[in-house]
């Protein structure tokens, strides 16, 4: 019984040293890699409307984008990397806020999935809602960005390569020039 | 038999060797404290490591995987990183990406959480009134992980009274390697 029991603590320990051990490996080996990648963004159709945000009980401007994506992840993932949380941001200034950040569009994918991104004029997931209403004619740029998600280690924030400068319409849809 | 002398052993561990032991296991808890203040003076967080308790940010994360936090006050925080941020009136910190961001020219941030695995914002989470969070509200934003490390704390958290029973086996523990040792 005790030599059972001290074997099985042995057997344990080591198990659990070996575990940490390949863990650390997995993390050093692939920490130093470059995530980036080129990235083709296009706005195919984009809007500004002015309506009531919802929860915040104010008329806020509200932009309305058709956009392209053409992106190729599949040399990023390696044994380390788990999953790619990718999400397109619309950066912009207005006379409020000095840096505005909107996510518009994310997707998740996973080691082992398809990771060739060909997206063609498609809606934005998410609302585009300014904080206020500065939307109308300003310069926004919009850029395709992941996170690295490893199966043990730094969790790595990765821009493109390329990024678009567009510029939103001068005027809300619907309104006399 | 074997226990008498067992402690007969005990009784013949002399006062200095005695001592020796608690300054041994003052040292253990010292370095352990010393670790764990030195990493949030490193780091800039409260909780340099938290454990994540709910399945909002799958598959990412999952309960019981573990988080090292940074909070560098230099570094703004930016749309498509990983905070942790706890609610007025809440204990429990919530581990949730931003997805929108406003700052003002004098450099005022507020930002917009939502769980990747969650359909919505985060705007039904917040205390009632609130729309935005702030630095303040801040533990730390997370930049390394270790998966399932953390499931001793979610185990000890669902079963409550394991937590009465482990603290018990715990001293129990400490007590025999005392004695053991010598």
């Amino acid at each position: 019984m005790n030599t059972f029991l001290s074997r099985l603590n042995t057997l344990f320990a080591f198990s659990i040293s070996v575990v940490a051990a390949v863990t650390f490996a997995c993390f050093l080996t692939t920490h130093f890699l470059d995530y980036t990648q080129d990235v083709e963004i296009e706005v195919k159709k984009a809007i500004v409307k002015n309506m009531e945000e919802f929860y915040v009980g104010e008329k806020h401007d509200l932009g309305h984008l058709r956009f392209s994506l053409k992106a190729n992840m599949t040399p990023v993932f390696n044994w380390n990397c788990k999953e790619l949380f990718l999400y397109l941001m619309a950066e912009y200034e207005t006379p409020r806020n000095k840096i505005n950040q909107v996510v518009l569009w994310d997707k998740i994918i996973n080691r082992g999935e398809n990771a060739v991104l060909d997206l063609k004029k498609v809606h934005a997931k998410y609302y585009f809602f300014d904080d206020g209403s500065e939307l109308r004619g300003k310069n926004i740029t919009l850029s395709l960005h992941w996170n690295v998600i490893p199966n043990a280690g730094y969790l790595w924030r990765v821009k493109g390569r390329q990024d678009l400068g567009y510029t939103l319409p001068d005027s809300y849809a619907g309104s006399r020039v | 038999n074997i226990k008498m002398e067992m402690f007969d052993d005990f009784k013949r561990m002399n006062k200095r060797q005695v001592y020796y032991q608690v300054l041994n296991f003052g040292m253990i808890i010292a370095s352990a404290l010393m670790i764990w203040k030195g990493m949030m003076v490193a780091t800039g967080s409260e909780s340099p490591i938290v454990v994540v308790l709910s399945g909002s940010m799958e598959p990412a994360f999952y309960r019981g995987d573990l988080l090292f936090l940074g909070n560098d006050r230099s570094d703004p925080i930016r749309a498509g990183e990983i905070v942790v941020f706890k609610i007025e009136g809440r204990d429990i910190p919530i581990v949730h990406r931003v997805i929108k961001v406003h700052e003002t020219h004098e450099g005022k941030i507020k930002f917009l959480t939502k769980g990747d695995n969650n359909e919505v914002d985060d705007r039904g989470l917040y205390k009632p009134g609130q729309l935005w969070v702030e630095k303040h509200h801040v533990v730390g934003r997370a930049r390394g992980f270790v998966p399932y490390v953390g499931m001793v704390t979610i185990i000890m958290n669902d079963y409550p009274k394991l937590k009465a029973f482990n603290s018990v086996i715990l001293n129990l523990l400490i007590l025999l390697i005392f004695v053991l040792r010598q």
